[in-house]
């Protein structure tokens, strides 16, 4: 699984979880770029991307991981 | 909406909630407003969202208060302004094991615990009795078992366990629930168990974000929810239509012979279809009618119905339309013949083809029933008549309809249409509303949609209040022939007004309704007497009636004016109209029913 590949599966589930077909992630995309990612959308968002890559993040991952980037590299260690 | 139907995939409605809302809103369908206040003892925006979707799918659009976290308690016994001025329609509690807020242990005596659990339900008790103020239903989680067990299964029967703590303060809340109006319980404690202690427990979404529940729990939380508040406002289902072979028996009754059905005893196929028979026959003590819609000859399902091993009865089937035509067409004449709407019919099919074209041609709901070992749990689940209120009428129901059938026949023999009604020997009570009948004309008043002038819903509690209020006059009627007890049949409340053009006093009639079983039999005539009678008591002189038009009830577009001789005040752009009737030299216009203020 190559890095794009991540991006691309996850950029779908971002696109899903916010409803908004526009939506483009980068590196560095947080949740202050994307209006409605707030506490509640981002237990959406987790339990989504769980789901997808057949993985559960610890809790200091959790509310650790700082930009999508991060989140990437995470799923291309353990996600499937 | 397919997706929201069960069984569904919780990960994927969660996920997708936004645009589903977004096209369930866009499709146009008409709903009801309604306002739901949710008090929470844990996070509860996935409640909220999940709950949404459901309601918006059965016909309810909902508005929502939402409490502070976990301030549950405080908002239901020292209230706020914001629940105040919100009025909702109901109050939800959503609480779980964590707002247990204690725990027994074996240094304990069993006193120190009992006072404790006396403590626990007490304040519990404060907050129901102090939302008594909103006047409207309120349902309450029960509590869920702990997902650990200090004591293993000593647990379960040790005062000193968790587990039992728990039942305990269950066993309070259900003796509250059997003796409080009003007041229903949510079942977490069985869906919890459903899903699988483990799965609804999985603690890392208490720690991280406070939700009592995994994730993936919150859409089955709130569809069970949904089916509570469903049934409160008049939105559960009425009838069971089945098909026959491979869905009520195993095999082809036309091809291979009654005697040659798997049902019964024999095998485990033919105890299985036996089981279903049995689920469905249970159902019409619930007031649920039950009909047949098969791709037969009628004499061979009925052979198949009077099967010696089955558990039905062809008896047990209020219609059964056993023929060649589409099963959609036979569904809707079903629905016609019933004076019921199509979407008030469940259809229970084996053959996914035709679910599928009656799915398409129909309002029905039916459910993906899979094979004769899941019928009875998918048909379950999907919670169509849930029973939130019993009342004395739905163990009749089925003999009520057939009667009415007879009836139809009896018709068919009479010179003129007033000497049929004479020879019905019709009897009716009415008066103002009675608190036996008060569950039974808040259910009339959220179920009836066609012969219903102004379509208000309204709580029993609501009811009540207007039972009791000196600006109101009640009236149910009750009609019974000699075919049978109909039940309570028409419910009307009046209220003190001005005259919308005169602006004198008058009575206006806030509510006018009556079910369809009784059409043509005077008794709305019977009802105005009784109305009249009661507004001169009062002191009226002048009766004030609106219609206001729903997609549902055009048949009483011209009631006032050509049944009980209203004449026009005004007429809105909308078709909303507004009548009135001078009462002062009022004659009674019933002469077929005889009536009386207690059968």
């Amino acid at each position: 699984m190559t890095r794009d590949e991540v991006f691309d599966r996850l950029e779908e589930i971002f696109r899903d979880v916010f409803d908004d077909d526009s939506i483009t992630l980068y590196e560095d995309t947080t949740a202050d770029d994307i209006d409605d990612w707030d506490s509640i959308e981002h237990i959406t968002l987790i339990s989504a991307v769980e789901k997808e890559f057949k993985m559960k993040f610890s809790m200091g991952e959790v509310s650790g991981m700082k930009d999508v980037g991060e989140m990437v590299t995470i799923l291309m260690q353990r996600g499937r | 909406m397919k997706e929201l139907e069960y069984p569904f995939d919780s990960e994927w409605i969660l996920k997708k909630k936004k645009s589903l809302k977004r096209t369930l809103l866009a499709d146009g369908r008409a709903r009801i407003k309604k306002k739901i206040a949710v008090l929470g003892g844990s996070t509860t925006s996935d409640v909220i969202a999940a709950l949404e979707l459901f309601l918006l799918d059965s016909g309810i659009e909902p508005e929502f208060y939402e409490s502070e976290y976990k301030q549950y308690w405080q908002d239901a016994v020292f209230g706020n302004p914001e629940l105040d001025s919100f009025a909702p329609d109901i109050i939800y509690i959503h609480t779980t094991a964590r707002n247990v807020d204690f725990t027994p242990n074996v240094r304990m005596s069993e006193e120190e615990i009992t006072s404790a659990l006396e403590e626990r339900f007490s304040r519990l008790e404060q907050m129901w009795q102090a939302l008594g103020r909103f006047h409207c239903p309120v349902i309450q989680n029960n509590f869920e078992l702990p997902f650990f067990r200090l004591l293993g299964s000593r647990d379960a029967y040790d005062p000193h366990g968790l587990s039992n703590f728990i039942g305990r303060l269950n066993e309070k809340m259900y003796a509250y629930a059997c003796s409080h109006e009003g007041f229903y319980i949510n079942d977490i404690n069985w869906l919890a168990a459903n899903i699988g202690l483990e799965k609804w427990a999985d603690t890392k979404y208490w720690y991280m974000f406070k939700y009592a529940m995994a994730l993936e729990a919150i859409p089955p939380l709130a569809y069970q929810l949904c089916a509570v508040i469903r049934s409160l406002f008049g939105k559960n289902k009425k009838v069971i239509a089945v098909d026959l072979d491979n869905t009520m028996w195993g095999g082809i009754v036309g091809d291979d012979g009654a005697e040659n059905l798997e049902i019964g005893q024999e095998t485990g196929t033919s105890q299985a279809f036996y089981e279903f028979q049995q689920y469905v026959k249970a159902h019409k003590d619930l007031g649920i009618l039950l009909t047949v819609c098969s791709k037969n000859e009628e004499e061979n399902a009925l052979a198949g119905l009077d099967h010696p091993e089955g558990a039905v009865r062809p008896d047990d089937f209020t219609l059964i339309k056993a023929n060649w035509e589409p099963k959609s067409i036979n569904l809707e004449n079903t629905a016609q013949e019933l004076s019921l709407m199509p979407d008030s019919i469940v259809f229970a099919d084996d053959n996914p083809a035709e679910r599928e074209i009656v799915r398409q041609q129909t309002p029905c709901a039916v459910p993906e029933i899979g094979e004769v070992t899941d019928y009875i749990r998918v048909l379950d689940r999907s919670q169509y008549f849930e029973v939130t209120t019993l009342s004395a009428d739905d163990l009749k129901r089925g003999e009520m309809y057939k009667a009415n059938i007879q009836r139809a026949q009896a018709q068919a023999k009479f010179a003129s249409y007033t000497d049929y009604l004479l020879s019905l020997e019709m009897i009716g009570e009415i008066a103002p509303f009675r608190d036996v009948y008060l569950a039974r004309i808040a259910q009339l008043t959220n179920k009836s949609n066609q012969f219903n002038l102004t379509t208000l819903r309204c709580t029993q509690e609501q009811m009540a209040d207007f039972a009791a209020s000196p600006d109101h006059i009640t009236q149910y009627g009750k009609l019974v022939d000699k075919f049978g007890d109909n039940g309570v049949v028409s419910v009307v409340v009046g209220q003190r007004s001005k005259h919308p053009a005169a602006g004198e006093e008058c009575l206006e009639l806030i509510l006018w309704l009556m079910s369809c079983r009784v059409l043509k039999r005077d008794m709305e005539l019977a009802m105005l007497d009784g109305i009249v009678k009661q507004a001169k008591a009062a002191g009226y002189t002048k009766l004030v009636g609106k219609y206001l038009p729903t997609a549902k009830n055009k048949m009483v577009k011209d009631f006032y004016p050509d049944t009980l001789g209203f004449s026009l005040v005004s007429a809105s752009e909308d078709g909303s109209t507004v009548w009135e009737l001078d009462i002062s030299d009022y004659e009674d216009k019933n002469h077929v029913i005889k009536v009386t203020d207690r059968i």
